[in-house]
């Protein structure tokens, strides 16, 4: 049985902020910690949006351009995100309530850094190919948190994409998935803490690249492919720079990597931030392309996955709902004023 | 615990905007009614779920600068009245627009937002606000 995405929908708030205007305020030359991490701005949450309402929406675009599927054939629903609006209390069911799936399925919010949206794919494949359910739905989604003055201010971002995974009607087939895991601590919060904390430096070459890596070069040998045989390839995206070199370690070109390369425009949005490069590169894929993905969550692992878009792609009503492209028009930018504002770390009497 | 309860039972209008159709004479509301006004007894025990369309245009509109603690991060911001696509007039909250550039007739659809929370350790509101139309 193959077993692929049927169908998805991503989306990103439109307010941003500039790495120049966070430098402003600690006194640090901002221009260039964007040319460092290679972002140009980063997006934010109005104060009424969250993991919730991002991945509400993600989904409903994702249903609106598979008007024939019956939510109720719906089977799973899996959330992964770090920033879930509740410590205990689902963001799955709501998303379930939203999009109509209840009360027949089951549901649970993920973890796993910035790589649970992927899991959550793994899972609904699995769940879909063993016919234990005819659709699941993934999302990764994020509000992520970077400390005031910390270097993850300039990326840490949000947004979200929502991915149906099934049999019937696939736009794109999932070839291969496998993943590279183990226990290393690049990157962390603890229970109740506000802000993550990271290993600066070793956030790099033991952790990110290691794991990307590993799990690319494994893909590589159980396809017997190398990078000239994909269209496309998606990357995690903690900043522009990371991507970009993992990109040519591994023997791809930048051209390869431009259609699911969103963090230089909208920041890292951590669980979020394959799935809406992979929706990148989807709402301009054709009939054949093949897409090379391998996403990253600190702790840390990896899930890679080898996809090939089906003829399946030309009947899809990718037009039932906004691509990337206009999602990301019309953006606001604010200062860190109104920033901070929109974060709650301003003080406000009881 | 009456506010959790309340919570619960309007989720499907909230998210959904779920109203009600009267099986007599077709006819539409939202929020949802048990009986219809129109058919009255004729149409008892007939009224069924209806979900409204979650596009419509901007019928009257006015801002507000003077909000309530739950919306006080979002002054000043505009509340609408709705006609939806399938005819029925709602209103809601106005969110991600230029106060500016807010018309009537201006394409609008429902979207999910947080409306508000019970405190930081209460349950947090979701339900529909309108966002101009992509």
């Amino acid at each position: 049985m193959d077993v692929g995405i049927v169908s998805y929908g991503a989306y990103v708030p439109r307010f941003r902020i500039k790495p120049e205007e966070i430098g402003r305020v600690w006194g640090v030359d901002g221009v260039g910690m964007g040319r460092g991490l290679r972002i140009e701005e980063k997006a934010v949450p109005s104060p009424d949006e969250d993991v919730i309402t991002i991945s509400a929406e993600a989904a409903r675009y994702m249903m609106d351009r598979v008007p024939d599927v019956n939510p109720q054939d719906i089977g799973a629903v899996y959330v992964g995100s770090e920033s879930h609006p509740y410590a205990v209390k689902p963001t799955s069911g709501t998303i379930a309530e939203v999009i109509k799936a209840t009360p027949a399925l089951t549901a649970a919010d993920l973890e796993f850094a910035c790589k649970a949206g992927t899991a959550g794919i793994q899972m609904c494949a699995g769940l879909v190919g063993s016919g234990m359910i005819r659709y699941g739905v993934a999302i990764g989604a994020d509000t992520s948190q970077g400390a005031p003055g910390d270097a993850l201010e300039y990326s840490a971002s949000a947004g979200g994409a929502a991915f149906l995974i099934g049999s019937e009607k696939i736009i794109a087939k999932i070839n291969k998935t496998l993943s590279f895991t183990t226990d290393t601590p690049d990157f962390w919060r603890r229970e109740g803490q506000p802000y993550p904390r990271h290993g600066g430096r070793f956030t790099g070459d033991p952790a990110y690249f290691r794991h990307i890596t590993s799990a690319a070069k494994m893909m590589f040998e159980e396809m017997g492919t190398a990078p000239e045989d994909y269209n496309h390839a998606v990357f995690h995206q903690p900043n522009g720079k990371f991507p970009e070199r993992v990109a040519k370690t591994l023997g791809f070109t930048p051209e390869q990597i431009k259609n699911g390369l969103l963090t230089p425009y909208i920041g890292n949005t951590y669980s979020g931030a394959v799935p809406i490069g992979l929706s990148g590169v989807l709402d301009k894929a054709k009939p054949g392309d093949r897409i090379f993905v391998v996403s990253y969550g600190s702790g840390a692992g990896s899930d890679a996955f080898d996809i090939t878009v089906t003829d399946e792609i030309k009947n899809y009503k990718k037009e039932n709902a906004p691509t990337l492209d206009k999602v990301l028009e019309n953006p606001v930018y604010i200062d860190y004023a109104m920033y901070a504002k929109y974060k709650g770390i301003i003080i406000m009497p009881e | 615990m009456s506010a959790v309860a309340k919570e619960w039972r309007e989720i499907p209008a909230r998210y959904n905007l779920e109203g009600s159709e009267c099986g007599n004479c077709g006819r539409k509301y939202f929020p949802k009614r048990n009986m219809c006004p129109h058919c009255r007894r004729n149409g008892f025990g007939k009224m069924r779920p209806y979900d409204v369309s979650k596009k419509g245009k901007i019928f009257t509109f006015s801002i507000i600068h003077d909000a309530p603690e739950a919306n006080r991060d979002l002054k000043p911001y505009a509340v609408a009245m709705v006609r939806t696509d399938d005819g029925l007039l709602i209103s809601g909250q106005l969110t991600d627009v230029d106060l500016a550039q807010i018309e009537i007739g201006m394409r609008v659809r429902a979207v999910l937002r947080k409306l508000g929370d019970a405190g930081p350790s209460g349950i947090i509101h979701y339900g529909f606000k309108f966002v101009p139309d992509l």
